[in-house]
């Protein structure tokens, strides 16, 4: 071991400090495990803290006929069944003692009238499921999850960067990471990890996630050896700002449909009626997207490109009272008031449902020691998620790995990390500075971008993806090229130049993927191959890295269960 | 499209100055807009914390135009444009580098709340209107604008002594709690220095969640401490009332 590097040992490392990476250390910390926790930002500021609408459960608190097997079947048919159907019983089967267990460490969901924790409505939930509060259910979830963490005495370590992982032979051995503060290195030794990452979204320019979304965890999964899922699959929500230009692709929480909200084109038609006449607005997200891109496509959508999002039929008090952060956003940064008038809607590029392949029942990757929750991972949502399934898969999935993790290390020795592979990941870390070109981080971004927003978009064709594959490859020499100035103190050009190199492997994961699947289905849409295809119901595709070469594969989902299947059979349309 | 000028601060813990850049205005543009600009266009290493641009996680805090704000939710044409635009760190707390500056105290203070206790045998029930001035607390995205404010620490720099606006706001959260079974009354007192509060309500000026951080929680915490502390009748009666 290099005496050179500031060094952390723990049991179990996990990586990022959202509901997944929280849920995990509350679990290993509970199991008697010495845990750390290392995340981009600052704590408390992870994605989970934005969202919005909130978390499925089926509690039955308002609609008594719910239950599990209605959310599994909802969560399956959302995904038009390519869903890992162990991932999406458990996650059904165990979410409402998740939800619980919030509440039982402090956190205060709106309530119904006899008290109990408030569901509402949701595309592609046949019940009201979803447990929320007001249109700030993330912060609820995250502060409840931090605080825990913090009473049970997890170490954290902020606003430090993983960029590579450790390993042992075939199994983890910890991380390397930097500081941002002041670009120092760092090693974690581990006897397992948890990646706990989150998605891809900065890779479009129109989308709803922060810096934070450049699929580093995917990547360092990748880079180590594990295999990644069905990368095809990434979601645009339908509803994000068009404008003013700055805040292009904020979300618009699906919650202002959920209680009621009706989506118009610029000529007042309710168009919902030609796509999805049955669940209307409260379609699954996959097809509300390609509705409205539809609509502006051919010439009916508003002004700035978008369709109407209204809910001011609805009494401004209870607008203002059970969607509070929309009525804010949108007064303060568009200045139109919902309680009054529409809003100008989109889709926007949200989610990513493919990732780092798990087991279901230990979140273990296929690398030893090395285990992944959260949107990271992949598997439950299958072809599209249903909104509010992450926030409730974060806490099912958070937990399972911070379990599995936990036996892992019990199980272990203290891996050996030898000095060389440390010494490879700071010469990949310090070379931008070394360079003197004139290839700049954030041109690469926005170059980068533009080749997903264009071709790797909500409709795909073969020649588009094809010439994303060979705008990729010329980028992926340019990153080679990439020169900073400045210096190491937190400096975010030197931070995306490593970040962009995560952000390629996961966009060529993602084309290759969509090239690969020549059918329709969920969020992905091939405008040469329109439809379901039943074959391809029946494959994922796998991404690994073979030597250098990054290795795409079909392999057959799990036959379903036979009596899961009836209960899938029992509702008509199954299989649509 | 119309240019506008920023005076952003450029420097680090030991010292530094503002320097000038020209940005375009674009319509509803934010000052975030304008300082990512200034990253992509003309200093990439410019350091500034951002995540949801939404203002819902409190990262972009800084000082427009000597005013506390989230710079993700400041309008650039809220702000006179015939006069250069200021940007500057927090003041209250130590500079990193640039717009970023060192928080972890508060992440300290926050350390020394005991987390939601739940009373024994609580069946979980609780009413809306039980919970809607808690939930007012919960709205805290710790954008630490009302630490920054605070005259105690801002012009005292009672650190040590004090907790600051964002935590009473946070034990306030967990006393008036329904279903919380224990007091922090007397952490408030001592370790908090809840006493040290003049109640100028600065704090609740700048706060974006728009929580009455004085009215709401301030001034109740202070009557429960003042119970404690000086009326232990009256709190043996609310005790038995269950208040
Ligand atoms: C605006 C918005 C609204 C949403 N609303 C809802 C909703 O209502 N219901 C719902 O179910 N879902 C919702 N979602 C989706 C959901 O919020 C996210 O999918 C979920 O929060 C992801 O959680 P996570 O724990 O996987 O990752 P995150 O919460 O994103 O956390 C990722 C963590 O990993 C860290 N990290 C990343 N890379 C590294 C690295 N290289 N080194 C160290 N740390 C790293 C980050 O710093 C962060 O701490 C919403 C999403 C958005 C963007
Ligand atoms: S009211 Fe109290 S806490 Fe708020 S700014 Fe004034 S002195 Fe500080
Ligand atoms: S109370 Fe208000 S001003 Fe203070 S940290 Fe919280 S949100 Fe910010
Ligand atoms: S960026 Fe999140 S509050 Fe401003």
């Amino acid at each position: 071991m290099n005496s050179k590097y500031e060094t952390h040992e723990h049991d179990v490392l996990i990586i990022g400090a959202g509901g997944a990476g929280l849920r995990a250390a509350i679990e290993a910390l509970s199991q008697g495990a010495n845990v750390g926790v290392v995340c981009k930002s600052l704590l408390g500021k992870a994605h989970t803290v934005m969202a919005e609408g909130g978390i499925a459960a089926a509690m039955a608190n308002v609609d008594a006929a719910d239950d599990w097997r209605a959310h599994f079947r909802d969560t399956m048919r959302g995904g038009k069944f390519l869903n890992n159907w162990r991932m999406a019983q458990l996650h059904a089967q165990e979410a409402p003692d998740r939800v619980r267990e919030l509440e039982q460490w402090g956190a205060l969901f709106d309530r119904t009238e006899d008290g109990r924790i408030l569901q509402r409505a949701f595309g592609g939930h046949s019940f009201k499921r979803l447990c929320h509060v007001g249109d700030r259910t993330g912060l609820e979830m995250i502060r409840t999850l931090q605080d825990r963490g913090v009473q049970m005495g997890f170490d954290v370590y902020m606003e430090c960067t993983t960029t590579r992982l450790l390993m042992d032979g075939g199994r983890v051995a910890g991380a390397f990471a930097y500081w941002r503060e002041n670009g120092r290195f760092v090693v974690f030794k581990a006897k397992a990890v948890v990646l706990a990452t989150g998605g891809i979204g900065k890779a479009w320019p129109i989308t709803s996630n922060s810096w934070e979304y450049t699929g580093d965890g995917m990547a360092l999964a990748y880079e180590a050896g594990a295999e990644l899922l069905d990368m095809e699959f990434v979601q645009f929500h339908p509803t994000g700002m068009v404008w003013p230009p700055g805040v292009q692709g904020l979300l618009v929480t699906e919650a202002v449909r959920g209680e009621g909200g009706i989506l118009t084109n610029k000529n007042g038609e309710r168009f919902m009626e030609k796509y999805d006449p049955k669940r209307m607005e409260l379609s699954t997200r996959d097809v509300v997207a390609r509705a409205i891109y539809t609509e502006v496509r051919e010439g009916r959508g508003t002004e700035h490109g978008g369709a109407f999002l209204d809910i001011s039929h609805k009494p401004a008090e209870y607008v203002k009272r059970k969607l509070p952060s929309m009525y804010h956003q949108f007064r303060e940064l568009a200045d139109v008031d919902i309680t009054a008038g529409p809003m100008e809607v989109g889709p926007t590029c949200h989610y990513m449902m493919g990732g780092v392949r798990v087991d279901a029942e230990t979140a273990a990757t296929s690398i030893a020691g090395l285990f992944a929750a959260g949107e990271v991972a992949a598997g439950l949502h299958g072809a599209n998620r249903l909104g509010g399934n992450s926030l409730s898969d974060l806490l099912v999935f958070g937990r399972r790995a911070g379990l599995g993790a936990v036996e892992f290390a019990k199980q272990q020795a203290v891996p050996a990390v030898d000095s060389t592979q440390i010494e490879e990941a700071e010469r990949a870390m310090l070379a931008p500075f070394e360079r003197n070109t004139d290839e700049n981080p954030y041109s690469v971004h926005s170059d980068l971008q533009q080749i997903m927003q264009i071709l790797v978009g909500i409709y795909r064709t073969e020649e588009d993806l094809n010439s994303a594959m060979e705008g990729l490859a010329r980028l992926k020499e340019r990153v080679q090229r990439l020169s900073i100035n400045g210096s190491r103190m937190f400096n975010p050009g030197w931070h995306l130049c490593a970040d962009l190199k995560s952000m390629l492997t996961v966009s060529e994961a993602v084309t290759r993927s969509a090239l690969a699947r020549k059918e329709s289905r969920g969020a992905h849409s091939r405008i040469d191959y329109p439809n379901l295809d039943a074959a391809w119901g029946k494959q994922n595709n796998i991404i690994s890295l073979h030597g250098d070469q990054m290795n795409l594969e079909q392999r057959p989902t799990r036959e379903l269960l036979a009596d899961l299947q009836a209960l899938l059979a029992d509702e008509k349309g199954a299989g649509a | 499209m119309p240019d506008v000028l920023l005076k952003i601060f450029r420097g680090d813990r030991e010292g530094g100055q503002t320097a000038d850049y020209q940005v375009p205005v674009a319509p509803g543009m934010v000052v975030l807009d304008a300082l990512h600009h200034v990253q992509k266009h003309q200093a990439p290493d410019l350091a500034v914390r951002w995540n949801c641009k939404a203002g819902k996680c409190g990262s972009c805090s800084a000082e427009v135009n000597g005013r506390p704000r989230l710079t993700c939710k400041t309008r650039m044409d809220s702000l006179p444009q015939d006069k250069p635009i200021t940007i500057l760190p927090m003041k209250s707390f130590p500079v990193i580098k640039d717009l970023v500056t060192d928080v972890s105290w508060n992440y300290k203070v926050n350390k020394k709340i005991p987390g939601f206790t739940p009373k024994a045998g609580t069946n979980w029930r609780m009413q809306q209107e039980d919970i809607d001035r808690v939930q007012e607390f919960r709205k805290c995205i710790e954008c630490f604008l009302c630490q920054n404010v605070c005259h105690v620490l801002r012009e005292h720099d009672k650190h040590e002594q004090f907790g600051g606006p964002r935590f009473f706001v946070r034990v306030a959260g967990l006393e008036m709690h329904p279903l919380d079974g224990v007091s922090r009354v007397g952490l408030l007192k001592k370790e908090l220095g809840l006493g040290l509060c003049n109640i100028t309500k600065c704090c609740t000026e700048v706060c974006p969640e728009e929580i009455h951080i004085t009215d709401n929680a301030i001034i109740p915490l202070k009557e429960r401490v003042v119970d404690e502390y000086y009326d232990p009748v009256l709190r043996l009666v609310r005790k038995i009332r269950g208040g």
